[in-house]
C-alpha cells in the first residue's frame, strides 16, 4: 500500500496547508457575515423560518408607520434592535462556544475538509499522470474550484443562516450530482482528444443547470440583499485561494517526492 | 498540460495502483461526505461556519 500511503500523506500536506489559510481568509472574510446574519436570524425566532417577527425597521422610508405590522422587509438593512436579538434559541443540541472555541473548531472542520478534497484532487490527478509542479497544481486547483464551488453554486449559492431554501436532502442530491457531473464533463474535454465527447462533456455540465437546483418555496429572508452578495462574493474568492493553495501544495510536495530519490518513493515508511 | 514523467509508487501493479488510488478518493469523499453533508447536529454545529463558508447545502 505504498501508492496509498503517499497520497495520503501528500493530501494530509496539502489539505492542513490549505485547510489553515482558508479559516484565516474565513475569519476576515465570511465570519463576520454570517455573524451579521444570526443577529438576523434570531430576531426572527431561531432556526425555523417562522417569519414570526420581522427586524423594526423605524428607520427605513417606509410608506407605513412604524407601528404597523411589518412585513418581512426583504430589502431592509435596519439591524434588528437587540433585545429582539436576545430571543430565546430552540434546543439543537451541542454547539461550540462563541469566540475562541467556534474559531477552533472551524480551522479543525476547514483542515479536515481540505484534506478530504485534496484527497480526491491527488487520486483522480494521478490516474491522469499525477500533478508534477506547483503550476501544473494551480491549473488542477481551477477544475477543482469549477468543480466544487463554481458549478453548484451556480444553481446553489452560498446561503447564510436564515435564508430560505428548499429541503437539505434534495439539495444535497443536487450538489453531489452536479458536481459528478461536471468533474466527468471537465474530464472528458481535457483527457479525451475526441469532438463527440467533448460535446458530450460540456452537455454533462450544463445538464444539471438545465434541471435546475432544487428552490424554496418563498425566497423571503430578513437577510439584506447587499449582505448575502457580500457573502457570495467572500466565499466564492475565498474557495478560489483554497484550491488554487491546494493545488499548489501539491504539486510541491508530491515533486519532492519523485524528484529526491528513485527509491524513497518505493520505500517511503 | 505535461504530465509528470515520475509517478508515485511506480512499482505496483496496475490493478493495484487503481484499487489504492480508488480507495484514496474514497476515503476523501467519506470525509467530505462527514464534514459537510452529515446531519448530525453536533457535527453540524461544529462546522456550521466551514459549512456555510464552504458553501455546502446547509440547515
Amino acid at each position: 500500500m505504498n501508492l496509498f500511503r503517499n497520497v495520503v500523506f501528500i493530501a494530509a500536506i496539502a489539505g492542513l496547508v490549505a485547510g489553515v489559510a482558508l479559516a484565516c481568509m474565513q475569519a476576515y472574510a465570511t465570519v463576520p457575515l454570517i455573524l451579521k446574519a444570526e443577529v438576523y436570524e434570531q430576531a426572527e425566532g431561531g432556526h425555523k423560518h417562522e417569519h414570526a417577527a420581522a427586524p423594526a425597521d423605524a428607520a427605513s422610508g417606509n410608506a407605513m408607520s412604524s407601528a404597523a405590522p411589518a412585513a418581512s422587509n426583504t430589502m431592509s438593512t435596519a439591524t434588528p434592535a437587540p433585545a429582539e436579538a436576545a430571543a430565546p434559541a430552540e434546543d439543537e443540541g451541542w454547539a461550540p462556544a462563541d469566540g475562541f472555541e467556534r474559531f477552533a473548531f472551524n480551522v479543525v472542520s476547514n483542515v479536515v475538509t481540505g484534506i478530504g478534497f485534496a484527497l480526491i484532487l491527488v487520486a483522480v490527478s494521478e490516474f491522469a499522470g499525477g500533478i508534477g509542479n506547483w503550476r501544473q497544481g494551480v491549473f488542477w486547483g481551477l477544475a477543482g474550484f469549477a468543480v466544487f464551488t463554481l458549478a453548484p453554486g451556480l444553481g446553489l449559492p452560498p446561503e447564510l443562516p436564515a435564508m430560505p431554501a428548499a429541503d437539505l436532502t434534495q439539495r444535497q442530491i443536487w450538489w453531489v450530482a452536479t458536481v459528478v457531473a461536471t468533474a466527468i464533463g471537465l474530464g472528458l474535454i481535457a483527457f479525451r482528444k475526441s469532438l463527440p465527447l467533448a460535446i458530450l462533456g460540456v452537455a454533462l455540465i450544463v445538464a444539471p443547470h438545465i434541471v435546475g437546483a432544487p428552490q424554496p418555496d418563498s425566497f423571503e429572508t430578513p437577510i439584506p440583499e447587499g449582505l448575502h452578495h457580500q457573502f457570495v462574493v467572500a466565499v466564492t474568492v475565498t474557495n478560489l485561494v483554497f484550491w488554487l493553495v491546494l493545488g499548489a501544495v501539491v504539486g510541491v510536495v508530491r515533486g519532492r517526492f519523485t524528484g529526491s530519490a528513485t527509491s524513497l518513493r518505493d520505500s517511503f515508511a | 498540460m505535461n504530465t509528470a514523467s515520475v509517478s508515485l509508487g511506480a512499482s505496483v501493479s496496475s490493478q493495484s495502483r487503481f484499487m489504492q488510488l480508488a480507495l484514496a478518493a474514497l476515503l476523501g469523499t467519506f470525509i467530505i461526505g462527514f464534514v459537510g453533508f452529515s446531519h448530525i447536529d453536533a457535527v453540524h454545529n461544529a462546522g456550521h461556519d466551514n459549512r456555510h463558508s464552504m458553501a455546502f447545502p446547509c440547515h
